[in-house]
């Protein structure tokens, strides 16, 4: 095996990814709004499809607005089914995420018979790729993902240090927040926002599969492992950047050991980080199996099936 | 209100989104004559008729699973197992390839993908009911790896020297255009045990959406009864990804279930009102798509099964958005009305200062109308405005109503229904005199003559008789607030 300093990017690029989304992935999960995350992967193809047919150009920041648009609007659509309509949250997501992917591909393949655009590569980085596209930096020499997803993760972390109690309880009791003037619902759609905003960046640099298993495998590992949410937040993004690191290594060294080719690191991650979810569900020190199996007789009891350990 | 409003500034939106879609489709097709259209939406056309008929199929039977899916609040599962399935395929593609076989043997690759995809439902299970994570977080869980596993399965597959394993890929972007008879009649099969199976179940499959723990309660075998009907909807879901691809099939499982929810209270109406959907978003859908040169069909078919969807969420009878808005509106007007009357009758009260006498009709001001339940001027207009046209309340000269004959007597039968739920809470509930006020309102708008004979029976020593019982209660806030503060 030869670790190479393009091997140092991909998993410094897996880690910043895995980080900017376990953060929001894990007041998702709080909000039992795991999904999102899929849902917005499907549902971005219209606002690509309309930034496109709109000015024509195939820019990443018009791509990059149309596709956030898209996102925020499958955030609002979905609200306004479970809401108004009384349906169930998740039959409200695939609703809106399929629906919005039909139109998409109908554009796009009217569209395209006069340019190019393939819904499969407009949008949808790779991470093998993505460690090449070099630029400068002052005397260093970073891969543009770097810089996008670095932004992005910073901005999360800020937003998550600033807004933290605001975020904690509008998730925990949003009428508690409100009755404390704090807009619960404009906590949601910020939520929403970064979520979009997050998902698209990465998607557009790295791809979905990391996205889309980040979100929500570390911060629901970490859940397993504290009760309390600071703990969460910080847990959830050692986690991911353990699977980014683990993950590549599996992907330099498992496919040799069955004789096959090289893979996808990515893919790979998402392995890694449901291995350590495993783990935790196996070992955990308070909820995992084995406590709750053979653990009673030590003084352990059951644990209850909420969240409330949580203190606000 | 404002969900009304921003529920149209989204329709707007919706609506311009898809005619920036159609004015492209106007540009690109030409529409043919009718008597093709005729033809293909009877099955004449060859081409087409394989194509609606699997799609019909197939929309009928997940209608069916998916409403059981969506009355358990599991409607996302059908995303979850075409994920799940990813990784079943290329495992399968290496196992052939390791026994001997061909590779790309079609009925091993779909169970391989079975095998995986009901392997995740487990493991979503499995996390649901031995951790604290709820099912989202299960799902999500089990989608994003079984995923990640999947495209690093199929890229190690890809690179294998005897393997051309390039059609793999585009196996789970299945396209309805391409089917074959062989795939007809697989779904013919599958698509009929399903719906056969979940009518033979159906009892124990309501008990379980229903009841989950009263089901375990009553003996019945709730884990493999629900592992069952994961497993009919696992057998639609994969022969579906193959035939028509990923997000027609999790459209389909989801969007007919929701769409019948708004027109039945009534389970079996709307398994056969989900499958009629399903099966006419099908049809009506690749219809569509054979008469428009290069439509994607099972965009189409998503497109028109959200356009129902769209119809039934704001119109439909049972939850529809308007008929509930329009019920809540009329009993809000309802209790407005009454709120008048009432406010009217206890003024004619108070002028009134011997109880013994008989209240007389008087003229009222409207000042003092206003002032009684604190109503705004715009409030208290649109009250007179409706009590005028119901025949309530005539004129009585500059600033003054009074009530008409009818007004009156209804008026006194509100005030005597309120006072009469105010002395039940009293007595019965332990509620204080002067709180009782508003919580009588929240009941007494709904009370109908039968209540009100049996709270009559209840309040038995009182002499029965259709007289108004005196308040139990301070009418006038002020003159309270000011016993208050002299007391004070």
């Amino acid at each position: 095996m030869n670790w190479s300093s393009l091997d140092t990017w991909t998993v410094a690029i897996g880690a910043i990814c895995a980080v900017a989304c376990a953060l929001p992935g894990c007041f998702l999960v709080l909000r039992r709004m795991s999904m999102m995350g899929d849902a917005i992967s499907h549902a971005v193809l219209p606002g690509l499809a309309a930034a496109f047919l709109i000015t024509h150009s195939r820019v990443t920041v018009v791509m990059f607005v149309g596709a956030v648009c898209v996102g925020l609007l499958t955030a609002v659509f979905t609200q306004w089914i479970s809401k108004s309509g009384k349906v169930d949250r998740g039959a409200a997501m695939g609703i809106v995420f399929t629906s919005l992917f039909a139109l998409g591909l109908i554009m796009i393949r009217q569209s395209a018979q006069h340019v190019e655009l393939d819904p499969s590569c407009v949008l949808y980085g790779s991470l093998e790729y993505c460690v090449l596209d070099i630029v400068r930096v002052g005397a260093l020499e970073v891969p543009r993902a770097v810089l996008s997803t670095g932004t992005v993760m910073l901005a999360n972390l800020l937003l998550c240090a600033l807004l933290f109690k605001e975020l904690r309880i509008s998730s925990f009791d949003p009428a508690l927040a409100t009755t404390m003037g704090i807009n619960a619902n404009l906590m949601h759609y910020l939520l929403m926002a970064i979520v979009a905003v997050t998902t698209v960046a990465a998607f557009e640099a790295v791809g979905s599969i990391i996205v889309i298993a980040m979100l929500i495998v570390p911060p629901a590992t970490a859940l397993l492992l504290t009760n309390r949410l600071p703990f969460v937040l910080i847990l959830s993004a050692v986690i991911g950047i353990a699977s980014a690191f683990l993950g590549h290594l599996g992907a330099l060294t498992v496919p040799p050991l069955f004789d096959l080719g090289d893979t996808v690191s990515s893919g790979m991650m998402a392995v890694a980080a449901g291995l350590l979810f495993c783990l935790a569900w196996l070992l955990a020190p308070q909820q995992g199996l084995l406590v709750r199996w053979f653990g009673r007789d030590l003084g352990y009891g059951e644990e209850s099936q909420d969240f409330p350990e949580e203190t606000v | 209100m404002s969900a009304v409003k921003s529920g149209l500034i989204l329709l707007v939106a919706l609506a311009l989104l898809f005619l920036s879609a159609g004015s492209v489709e106007a540009r690109e097709s030409a529409w043919q004559d009718w008597g093709y259209v005729w033809k293909v939406l009877t099955l004449q056309s060859y081409n087409a008729r394989l194509v609606i008929l699997s799609t019909s199929l197939l929309g009928m039977a997940s209608g069916l699973v998916g409403t059981f899916l969506l009355l358990r609040k599991r409607s996302l599962m059908g995303d979850v197992l075409s994920h799940a399935a990813y990784p079943g395929i290329g495992m399968a593609f290496l196992v052939m390839l390791l026994l001997g076989g061909e590779g790309k043997w079609l009925p091993g690759l779909l169970l391989g993908a079975a095998a995986t995809g009901l392997l995740g439902v487990l493991m979503v299970l499995a996390i649901r009911n031995t951790t604290r994570l709820k099912d989202d977080a299960a799902m999500g869980i089990v989608m994003g790896v079984s995923f990640g596993l999947g495209v690093a399965l199929m890229k190690m597959v890809s690179n294998l020297p005897q393997a051309d394993a390039a059609g793999l890929n585009s196996f789970i972007y299945g396209t309805a255009a391409s089917m074959i008879f062989g795939d007809f009649l697989l779904i013919l099969v599958v698509t009929t045990g399903a719906a056969l199976a979940s009518l033979f179940l159906l009892k124990e499959f309501a008990i379980l959406c229903f009841d989950e723990s009263f089901a375990a309660s009553q003996g019945w075998p709730t884990l493999f009864l629900d592992l069952a009907m994961l497993g009919l909807v696992t057998s639609v879901t994969v022969v579906g990804l193959q035939a028509v691809g990923l997000v027609l099939i999790i459209a389909f499982l989801i969007i007919p279930a929701t769409a019948a929810r708004f027109w039945t209270h009534d389970l079996r109406g709307m398994l056969a009102l989900a499958a009629v959907i399903g099966g006419a978003s099908g049809w009506i859908g690749s219809s569509l798509s054979a008469l428009f040169a290069d439509f994607p069909t099972g965009a189409v078919i998503v497109l028109v099964a959200a356009a129902i969807f769209l119809v039934s969420m704001l119109f439909g009878p049972a939850r529809g958005v308007v008929p509930r808005s329009w019920r809540h509106a009329r009993l809000r007007r309802k209790v407005g009305r009454q709120h008048l009357l009432r406010a009217a009758y206890e003024i004619l009260e108070g002028q009134q200062p011997d109880v013994a006498e008989p209240i007389r009709n008087l003229p009222i001001a409207l000042d003092s109308l206003m002032t009684h339940r604190s109503w705004s001027a715009q409030q208290i207009n649109r009250l007179l405005r409706t009590a005028r046209n119901e025949d309530h309340l005539e004129e009585a000269g500059p600033g003054q109503v009074r009530l008409s004959e009818a007004g009156f007597g209804e008026a006194a039968r509100i005030t005597r229904n309120h006072r009469l739920w105010e002395l039940y809470l009293i007595r019965y509930a332990d509620i204080a005199p002067s709180h009782v006020d508003r919580d009588a309102d929240l009941v007494e708008h709904v009370l109908d003559a039968e209540v009100v004979d049996q709270l009559e029976s209840e309040l038995q020593d009182r002499p029965s008789s259709l007289e108004v019982p005196p308040s139990p209660h301070f009418i006038d806030q002020r003159a309270e607030s000011q016993a208050i503060h002299r007391k004070a």
